[in-house]
C-alpha cells in the first residue's frame, strides 16, 4: 500500500495538555479523509505535525519525508488552506499569482487564471477589499493550480455562506481531486462534506476513536427506528445512542448483525453527524 | 536566486509606501520648500528694492573662484538632500525591521507564506537585503535626483543674477557624487548589521510589542550595568556599554554608521571638503576595525537565531 501519511506513536504535549496521545494511522493515496473531532481534540495539532509546523514525538512520514527536517522539500508536494491562514491583506490578486508562479515549481498559471475567470475577482484587487468568501476563492484558485500530492484543509469554509461553501467543495471535487491526490479535511460542518468523504477519522482527547472508510462504516453502524413496544428489546443490544422522534425511538448500533436489527424496525445508514454526536457524548461534561 | 529575487520583490510590494513613496514625498517637500524660499527671497528683494535685476548682478565681478565656490555649493546641496532622504529612510528601515518577522505572525498570513516551499533563511535573507540594500539604494538614487533638480533650480535662479549655469555645473561633480554615495551603501550595509540583526531578532521573538522589547532590553541592560557599577562591581562602565553595545544594536541604521570606525590616519582625497568626507578609500578604512567585525558577527548570529525562531516560535 502506498501510504501518503503514516503516523506511529505520534504524540504532542503542550505545557500541561496532551494534544496527541500515541496516535497511529495511515492514509493511502487517492482518498478524501475527514478528520473530525470536538474543539481542542487535537485535529489542528495533527495537521500541523503533518505540515511540519510543530515538533512532536514518535514517527511521522509524509510522502516519504520527515516533516520536521525536510519541510522545505515537503511543501513542494503539499498544499494547505486553513481558516486562519489568511492571505496577507496588502497583496493584490496579480501579485499573489506572480509570486506563487515564480516560487512554486508545480504551479500552473493558466489553470489558476481559468479558475479566477469564473469569479468576480479582478487582477488589481487587494485582499483587504475582498469578502471572506472571495479570499477563500483566491486561495483555492492558487492551491488548485498547484499539482500537489496532498492537500490539507483546516476548517476551510469557516465563516462562509452556504453558496461559497457548496461551491468550494464542488470545485474541489470536479476540478481538483483525482486518484493521485489525497485530501485531508477538518470541519465542523460535517453534513456538507459527508458525501464527498471516502474515509472518516474521529479524534477525541488526542486519540483516534474511529478510523474507517465510508463503506465499512455503513456496514458496521446502523440506525434503526423502533416503535415503543420493541424499545426494551432494542436497549438490550446496547445501542450507542437513543433518541425519540414522533413517539418512536431511533437507536444507533455498532457492530450488530443487520438481520437481527431488521426485526426491530426500519434500518438506515446513520449520518456522520449523528454518529459523531453519539461517539463524542460527554466530551464537554 | 530566483526565489530570493521574488522574495525581495514581495517585500517591495508590501512596503512600497515606506521604500518608495516616503523618499519621493520627502524629496518633493524638500523641493517645494526650496522653491518657496527662493521665491519669497526674490520677492522680498524686489519689493524692498534691495537688488534689481541689474544691480545684484555678479557678471562684473565673477571670477574663477566664485564659479568654483558655486560649484562647491551645488555639490553640497546635492549631498545634503541625499543625506536628508537617507536619514528619513533610516527611520523607515528601523520600523521595517521591527515589523519584518512580526506583522505576518500577527495577522496569521505567516501560515500562507509557510505553505509555500520557501526556506526560512531565504525569507530572512530577503528581508535583510531589502533593509540594507534595496531601501538605501532607492533612497540614495531619489536623494541624488532631488539634489540634481535642486541644483538645476538654484543654477537657473543664479543665472538670473549673472552667474553662468554652465560654469557652475561644470564646477559641480554630480556623477562623482552619485558614485561615491552609491559606493558607500555596501559599507553602510555591513555596519548596519548589528542593529538589523537585533531588530529582526526582536521581531521574530516578540509575541507582542516588538518595539518596546527592542528598546527596553538594551536600555535596561545599560541601567543594570550602571547599577552594578554603583554597587562596586569592578570593570563595569555603563557609558562604554551604552556606546559600544546598546547604541550599536539600536542606532546603526543611521547613515554614516561607519564613521566612528574610520582610522584618522587615512586622509581623504585632496580637494573639496564634500569629497573628503565621501572619499571611498577613507570611509572603507573603517573595515580595518575589529570592533566593526565583531558587530557584524553578532548581527549575523542574531539573524540566524531569528530564522530559527521563525520556524518554531508560534508552536503553541
Amino acid at each position: 500500500m502506498n501510504a501518503v501519511v503514516t503516523a506511529s506513536g505520534l504524540s504532542k504535549r503542550y505545557k500541561n495538555t496532551l494534544a496527541l496521545d500515541n496516535v497511529n494511522f495511515q492514509i493511502p493515496a487517492g482518498r478524501i479523509v475527514g478528520l473530525i473531532g470536538p474543539n481542542g481534540a487535537g485535529k489542528t495539532t495533527a495537521l500541523k505535525a503533518i505540515l511540519g509546523l510543530t515538533d512532536f514525538q514518535g514517527q511521522l512520514n509524509v510522502l516519504g519525508l520527515d516533516p520536521r527536517s525536510q519541510r522545505d522539500k515537503l511543501m513542494e508536494e503539499v498544499c494547505f488552506i486553513a481558516d486562519v491562514a489568511v492571505l496577507p491583506r496588502w497583496i493584490r490578486v496579480r501579485e499573489a499569482i506572480d509570486f506563487v508562479a515564480n516560487i512554486h515549481p508545480r504551479f500552473n498559471r493558466a489553470k489558476c487564471e481559468a479558475f479566477l475567470a469564473r469569479t468576480k475577482l479582478t487582477p488589481d484587487q487587494r485582499v483587504k477589499q475582498m469578502s471572506k468568501g472571495m479570499i477563500v476563492q483566491l486561495h483555492l484558485a492558487l492551491v488548485m493550480a498547484i499539482d500537489a500530492k496532498l492537500l490539507v484543509l483546516d476548517e476551510p469554509t469557516l465563516g462562509l455562506d452556504i453558496l461559497y461553501r457548496k461551491q468550494f467543495y464542488q470545485n474541489l471535487l470536479e476540478d481538483y481531486f483525482d486518484e493521485n491526490k489525497t485530501i485531508i479535511v477538518t470541519t465542523h460542518q460535517v453534513e456538507e462534506i459527508e458525501h464527498i468523504l471516502t474515509d472518516l477519522m474521529f479524534i477525541r482527547d488526542g486519540k483516534i476513536v474511529l478510523n474507517t472508510d465510508m463503506e465499512a462504516m455503513g456496514e458496521r453502524f446502523a440506525e434503526v427506528m423502533v416503535s415503543a413496544d420493541m424499545a426494551a428489546t432494542a436497549r438490550q443490544l446496547k445501542p450507542l445512542d437513543e433518541r425519540q422522534v414522533f413517539g418512536k425511538s431511533i437507536f444507533l448500533f455498532d457492530g450488530i448483525d443487520q438481520a437481527q436489527l431488521r426485526a426491530l424496525g426500519e434500518i438506515r445508514r446513520p449520518s456522520v453527524s449523528d454518529l459523531f454526536v453519539a461517539t463524542m457524548k460527554g466530551t464537554y461534561a | 536566486m530566483k526565489t530570493l529575487y521574488w522574495l525581495v520583490k514581495r517585500e517591495f510590494w508590501e512596503h512600497r509606501g515606506g521604500f518608495l513613496w516616503t523618499p519621493v514625498i520627502t524629496g518633493s517637500l524638500f523641493l517645494l520648500m526650496t522653491l518657496l524660499s527662493i521665491t519669497s527671497f526674490e520677492a522680498f528683494g524686489l519689493r524692498n528694492n534691495m537688488f534689481h535685476m541689474g544691480d545684484w548682478n555678479f557678471t562684473h565681478h565673477v571670477d574663477a573662484d566664485t564659479t568654483k565656490n558655486f560649484g562647491k555649493f551645488l555639490d553640497l546641496m546635492m549631498c545634503i538632500s541625499a543625506s536628508a532622504i537617507l536619514g528619513i529612510m533610516a527611520i523607515v528601515i528601523f520600523f521595517y525591521c521591527l515589523g519584518a518577522l512580526y506583522d505576518d505572525r500577527k495577522d496569521k498570513s505567516v501560515l500562507f507564506w509557510q505553505s509555500l516551499p520557501i526556506a526560512n533563511w531565504k525569507t530572512v535573507v530577503s528581508k535583510v537585503a531589502s533593509a540594507i540594500f534595496i531601501a538605501p539604494a532607492i533612497a540614495a538614487v531619489l536623494g541624488v535626483i532631488t539634489g540634481a533638480v535642486l541644483v538645476l533650480v538654484t543654477a537657473c535662479v543664479a543665472s538670473l543674477h549673472g552667474l553662468s549655469v554652465w560654469a557652475g555645473l561644470t564646477e559641480a561633480h554630480p556623477i562623482r557624487l552619485v558614485t561615491n554615495i552609491l559606493g558607500l551603501i555596501p559599507l553602510y550595509a555591513v555596519c548596519a548589521l548589528p542593529t538589523i540583526g537585533w531588530l529582526m531578532l526582536c521581531s521574530a521573538w516578540a509575541r507582542s510589542k516588538p518595539f518596546l522589547w527592542a528598546l527596553i532590553i538594551p536600555l535596561a541592560t545599560t541601567f543594570a550595568v550602571w547599577w552594578l557599577h554603583l554597587l562596586g562591581m569592578p570593570g563595569l562602565n555603563a557609558q562604554w556599554f551604552f556606546s559600544h553595545v546598546a547604541s550599536r544594536v539600536l542606532f546603526e541604521v543611521i547613515p554614516g554608521n561607519w564613521l566612528s570606525f574610520i582610522n584618522p590616519m587615512y586622509a581623504g582625497s585632496q580637494g573639496e571638503e564634500v569629497f573628503e568626507h565621501l572619499d571611498l578609500l577613507r570611509n572603507y578604512s573603517a573595515l580595518a576595525s575589529g570592533e566593526l567585525w565583531l558587530g557584524v558577527i553578532a548581527g549575523a548570529a542574531m539573524l540566524a537565531v531569528a530564522a530559527w525562531l521563525r520556524r518554531w516560535r508560534d508552536d503553541t
